[in-house]
């Protein structure tokens, strides 16, 4: 029997509402008692001027494996998410082959065990080969252990797949997400269209590409009854939409990647192709709009958004350079630095954007301190101040535009199953 | 004037202000009304010296300017070409079509492998924004804009000015309308913020799926009407429609556009008597402006192209003559 004591930290756990200076006991890879009064055990984790908090859970990111390795593997992403807190990531199916059969989903999970770090979900194509014509296989899919479905970061452009998706997936009760863009709209645009794209001549994204779809996925939603989940909002429309549909009681979720509410399109000025992303970095009100619905309880999710391209491919000129920014690393801070810290959100609001709400999209028994559930538990110092260094950085990419920025707060301290698998050394 | 005697004589350069720092230039946006004021100053001097007879000077010898022109340019390559060959320079000729580009080298790769030719100037043409800027972060000589895509083409805006300045005697208070496709334009941005800047009024002027109306909030008159502007200009620069730019025809026809944009015969009456017809070419005869206006009274168009030497020169001289510029060889070579 072997037991860990996480002694008077911050206990935090969102879906219980707890919050108080506490100790928890984890015996046998599960969660035992909260608010022990144990003092002691085979061992000891002092959490004084820590919190702790059910592990994060990512809905989304890119792990390349299959077929990109040289931008990332499950082995080096799923160590990512531990340094950056995360027990539990969904893994988009942008490989090569694509996540459209059971063996891809079966090669993930595989791939995932033997590398022993962050539990990983997967994903499964909504469409075959991913390219937007007809289903994939999406029973055999969940039967073979796939939480969720989408063709991201593609958006879903056939109307007529995307309602029959929908429908579909009602047999099974799994989410559709849906990366909202409109492609006619956004051309393979450079940036968000508005000011700062007038000035640098870069091809524009209008939201529009994101509002005209965002409408046109809640409607189907609302028609099919389907289950949506609109995986990275970063408009101000989009955000008043989802909340209207919420308001029609719509089964819709929405998610926000930690770039976009941190960064607007100003960035751009540095021409850096690390600021590339999609749907792009949009202009200061857009920003705040986004602020304004994960304060309301619009935006259901954190996610990291991490999309890892290797150097070779990202420092090329903007047009040929790919989307994307590695976050699993970085999501923690800017959660602290933009939204906790200006107090937008309470430690409580926006771990259950990282925990709680994250799994309860995903449909896993996880992102919960309940006794019983398994012990994965990340213990995080909100007061540590440390400079990125992409070098150090524990994913194999290093497209992050806060190379050399100052950060705040960081996961100490990271349990999977009752096990350390980052951080403090027992 | 002695032009024989004039040739025999060293000649004096024209003076570089102690305060020049500027090692590249990239875009207009950035510079001050001051340095504006002395690349023109300087292109003038440069003028001169030509007109007097003296075609070429030693000024920049032992020097290498690399011309990197990744997209199809007739004009400009040839007028930094021009301009480097006046001063003295060595001039590379790149051609990326014939280049290790086509071969999938990078063009980072192929920009120090340039450079690793002891090049100290690299003249760079890219269908991308930002390119140039991407360039100057990777390698250590220095780096001319000479069109980023839709972004910017500096020397362009400046010999734009110069000519204005020419005419006028100077920018404040002017009128200048650009007129076409602003959107997809790098000169109507080089020219909007140097205009700025020396004290013109803008006006951008289009059909609307061209000009954003974003260009307001930069402190630029908007306008979709051209009959309305054409009495209140002192300059109308009419660009080039850039049909190969353009994802879906953003108007109708080409007949539609000359029907409302194109600088004809009709709206010549209406104008100023002593507007200023520009076009930073090429032009498309009959599209954006009828031939008897492009070859009329009011046209400055070959000034325009003259101009572009003299401002050329005045760069390139400015950015690797000034002592900054030596003070940083002498430092790598030791």
């Amino acid at each position: 029997m072997s037991e860990i004591l996480i002694r008077n930290g911050r206990v935090i756990d969102p879906q219980s509402g707890l919050d108080e200076i506490t100790s928890l006991l984890v015996r046998d890879g599960l969660i035992a008692e909260v608010g022990t009064s144990t003092q002691n055990a085979e061992s000891v984790i002092d959490a004084s001027n820590r919190i702790v908090a059910p592990g994060l859970v990512d809905t989304h990111v890119q792990l390349r494996e299959p077929g990109f390795e040289e931008d990332e593997t499950i082995e080096s992403g799923s160590a990512a998410a531990l340094a950056g807190g995360f027990t539990s990531i969904a893994c988009l199916p942008n490989t090569n082959p694509p996540i459209d059969t059971p063996a891809g989903v079966e090669f993930v999970r595989q791939k995932a065990a033997r590398a022993c770090q962050a539990n990983v979900h997967v994903l499964g194509c909504i469409s075959k080969n991913r390219e937007g014509e007809e289903l994939a296989e999406i029973g055999t899919l969940v039967e073979s252990g796939a939480v969720a479905f989408s063709d991201a970061p593609a958006p879903l452009a056939s109307t007529d797949l995307m309602r029959r998706a929908l429908q579909y997936c009602l047999m099974f009760d799994k989410p559709i997400f849906s990366h909202a863009e409109v492609p006619e709209l956004s051309q393979e645009g450079i940036m968000h269209e508005g000011v700062t794209s007038l000035v640098l001549g870069l091809s524009g994204m209008p939201a529009d590409a994101e509002d005209v779809m965002t409408s046109r996925d809640l409607r189907l939603a609302e028609s099919t009854g389907g289950r949506l989940h609109l995986m990275n909002v970063s408009s101000r429309d989009s955000v008043e939409q989802v909340k209207r549909a919420k308001g029609r009681a719509a089964r819709v979720t929405a998610g926000i990647c930690a770039a976009h509410f941190s960064l607007t399109d100003q960035s751009l000025r540095s021409f850096d192709s690390n600021y590339k992303v999609n749907p792009p970095l949009r202009d200061q009100q857009h920003l705040e709009s986004c602020i304004a619905g994960l304060v309301d309880g619009t935006i259901d999710v954190i996610a990291s958004g991490h999309a890892p391209r290797a150097t070779e491919k990202k420092m090329r000129e903007l047009d040929l350079a790919p989307y994307g920014m590695i976050q699993l690393e970085t999501t923690l801070s800017l959660v602290i630095m933009n939204l906790i810290t200006p107090g937008h959100l309470d430690w409580p609001a926006a771990l259950a954007k990282l925990t709680s709400n994250p799994a309860s999209v995903l449909g896993i028994p996880k992102g919960t301190l309940a006794v019983g559930a398994d012990a994965d538990i990340v213990i995080i110092d909100p007061h540590a101040e440390w400079t990125l260094s992409a070098d150090d950085l524990v994913s194999r990419s290093k497209n992050t535009p806060l190379d050399g920025s100052t950060m705040l707060g960081r996961a100490e301290t990271v349990l999977v199953g009752g096990e350390v698998r980052f951080g403090a050394q027992l | 004037m002695n032009t024989v005697a004039a040739d025999t004589e060293p000649l004096a350069p024209p003076p570089i202000p102690s305060w020049w720092n500027r090692r590249h230039l990239l875009d207009t946006e950035s510079l001050s009304a001051e340095e504006i004021t002395v690349i023109l100053d300087t292109a003038e001097q440069f003028k001169q010296i030509t007109e007097q007879g003296r075609q070429k000077l030693s000024i920049l010898s032992g020097q290498v300017v690399a011309n990197m022109f990744f997209e199809d340019s007739t004009r400009t390559r040839t007028s930094f070409g021009l301009a480097a060959n006046r001063l003295g320079a060595d001039l590379v000729q790149f051609a990326s079509a014939s280049s290790s580009l086509s071969k999938g080298e990078t063009l980072i790769d192929t920009a120090k492998t340039i450079e690793a030719m002891n090049v100290d100037v690299m003249v760079v043409r890219h269908r991308t924004p930002g390119t140039p800027h991407l360039l100057s972060e990777n390698v250590d000589c220095a780096l001319i804009n000479a069109g980023d895509g839709p972004h910017e083409h500096p020397t362009q805006g400046l010999l734009d000015l110069l000519t204005i300045r020419q005419q006028r005697g100077s920018l404040e208070g002017l009128t200048v309308a650009l007129v076409g496709d602003i959107n997809h334009s790098r000169t109507a941005r080089s020219n909007i913020w140097a205009l700025k800047k020396l004290g013109a009024h803008v006006i951008v002027c289009g059909p609307s799926t061209l000009v954003s109306p974003h260009w307001e909030s930069l402190g630029v008159e908007v306008s979709y009407d051209f009959d309305e502007i054409v009495p209140r200009c002192d300059v109308l620069n009419l660009l080039r429609i850039q049909f190969e730019r353009q994802y879906t025809r953003p108007f109708p026809s080409v007949r539609e556009y000359a029907l409302l944009y194109a600088m004809n015969k009709e709206r010549m009456k209406r104008a100023r008597p002593d507007i200023l017809i520009m076009a930073p070419g090429p032009i498309n005869r009959g599209v954006e402006i009828t031939p008897d206006v492009a070859d009329g009274p009011h046209s400055v168009i070959l000034h325009q192209v003259s101009n572009g030497i003299a401002v050329r020169m005045a760069v390139l001289w400015l950015i690797a003559g000034s002592p900054a510029a030596g003070q940083q060889a002498n430092q790598e070579s030791e």
